[in-house]
């Protein structure tokens, strides 16, 4: 057989087989992986709003959020998913307030590739907790190795400002953004 | 080692050379991306390293089998074809399973089909040996860099955050050495390793003369 037809015809028929067996595990594996996604997804919201007992999702301009209510539909909070750099790279956060605005319920750290056994512990949970109860207006404050006096501020992890920084940061745009919107 | 002949003796050197006279991480000093960004922990080299023993052993079969019917223009085309098959499936599998490993291992799982290992024991092996050789060969170089992913994560692991897969070994009281778990903890174990092997290599040599 001429050498140029025989690679076509073997590439094209390992690419033809590998693409059949990948649609067949993607076809077996993707629900699962979906509802992976959505139980992270419910763990957080229910995390950080703990007296939500059902959420919907709403999309409005732009921003996402999830309306949290209990078992008479009252809405008793608001979910924010909210995303921004850190000090080496993304940190994603699912922050939950009163349904005014004012108060942050708690705050959930989704995602975040911080140095290890530095900024990564604003993924523990004795940093995250430090967040409930703290008032957002006019805006989350951050203080250096001394308990916060205000009621605005936490207190950043020692040896990591940026990181604890970065937190508050993201968290007060994305309250600014919703405050525009709802 | 590859041209050895098929004697009992010689087919389970295919199998055995994985773990100390070619292996991968301290002989070969292959898929060093791997081996230095994932092995924070015990359990993250663990996993990494039974992802790698799956996508080896899988394509080295598949490449045996059909090493024949492959025109060499095309081989390496095909190689990567079957390896990223496989390696698909490993990425997926983790997350449907093991969502917060797939987290923690990120883009290093679908690296795996750039991993040198593979592509290393396709070329140099698969493609040129029988089904079975083949087989002993991947199982062997795949457990080997397994083995030692997890010497590399365990050492940064204990050192680092004073645990072992997670449990306590050492108290409240040890200063964890957060470097460890840093970008140079990864390369000072490392060199630390390779040094110590290349001892214990001179010491068996010296001896033996």
């Amino acid at each position: 057989m001429n050498i140029r037809l025989k690679m076509v015809l073997i590439l094209t028929l390992f690419a033809c087989i590998s693409g059949g067996v990948l649609s067949l595990v993607y076809i077996v594996s993707s629900p699962l992986i979906e509802a992976n996604v959505l139980k992270e997804q419910d763990r957080s919201i229910f995390l950080v709003v703990p007296e939500a007992k059902t959420y919907d999702e709403v999309e409005k301009e732009a921003v996402t959020y999830f309306n949290c209510k209990d078992e008479s539909g009252r809405t008793v909070g608001i979910a924010l998913p909210a995303k921004g750099n850190g000090y080496q790279g993304v940190i994603r956060l699912m922050v939950g307030l009163t349904p005014d605005l004012e108060k942050i319920t708690g705050v959930a750290v989704l995602e975040q590739v911080e140095t290890p056994g530095l900024g990564g512990r604003i993924a523990e949970k004795d940093f995250q907790d430090q967040f409930k109860g703290v008032i957002t207006d006019p805006a989350v404050g951050w203080v250096k190795n001394q308990a916060p006096e205000k009621k605005t501020d936490i207190q950043a992890v020692t040896g990591a400002t940026i990181s604890s920084r970065s937190v508050v940061a993201i968290i007060n745009r994305s309250i600014q953004e919703i405050k525009q919107v709802l | 080692m590859s041209d050895l002949n098929s004697t009992q003796k010689g087919v389970f050197v295919e199998f055995t050379k994985g773990f100390w006279k070619e292996n991968p991480i301290f002989v070969m000093l292959l898929g060093m991306c791997p081996t230095l960004a994932v092995t924070t922990s015990a359990i993250n080299g663990l996993t990494m390293g039974l992802a790698v023993v799956f996508v080896l052993t899988c394509s080295s079969l598949i490449i045996s089998i059909v090493r024949n019917i492959i025109p060499k223009q095309v081989r390496i085309a095909t190689f990567i074809v079957i390896v990223a098959t496989f390696v698909t499936m490993v990425d997926l599998f983790l997350k449907a399973f093991l969502l917060d490993l797939s987290k923690a291992l990120g883009p290093f799982i679908p690296l795996i089909v750039v991993n040198c290992i593979i592509l290393g024991r396709a070329e140099a092996f698969a493609s040129k040996n029988g089904v079975m050789r083949s087989l002993l060969d991947a199982v062997g170089v795949s457990l080997g860099f397994t083995v030692t992913l997890v010497i590399l994560g365990g050492i940064r692991e204990i050192l680092g955050m004073g645990t072992f897969f997670g449990m306590v070994v050492l108290g409240e009281r040890f200063e964890k050495w957060v470097v460890m778990l840093l970008p140079p903890g990864a390369f000072i174990t490392l060199g630390l390793l390779l040094g110590a092997k290349n001892i214990i290599d001179r010491r068996l040599a010296e001896k033996r003369k």
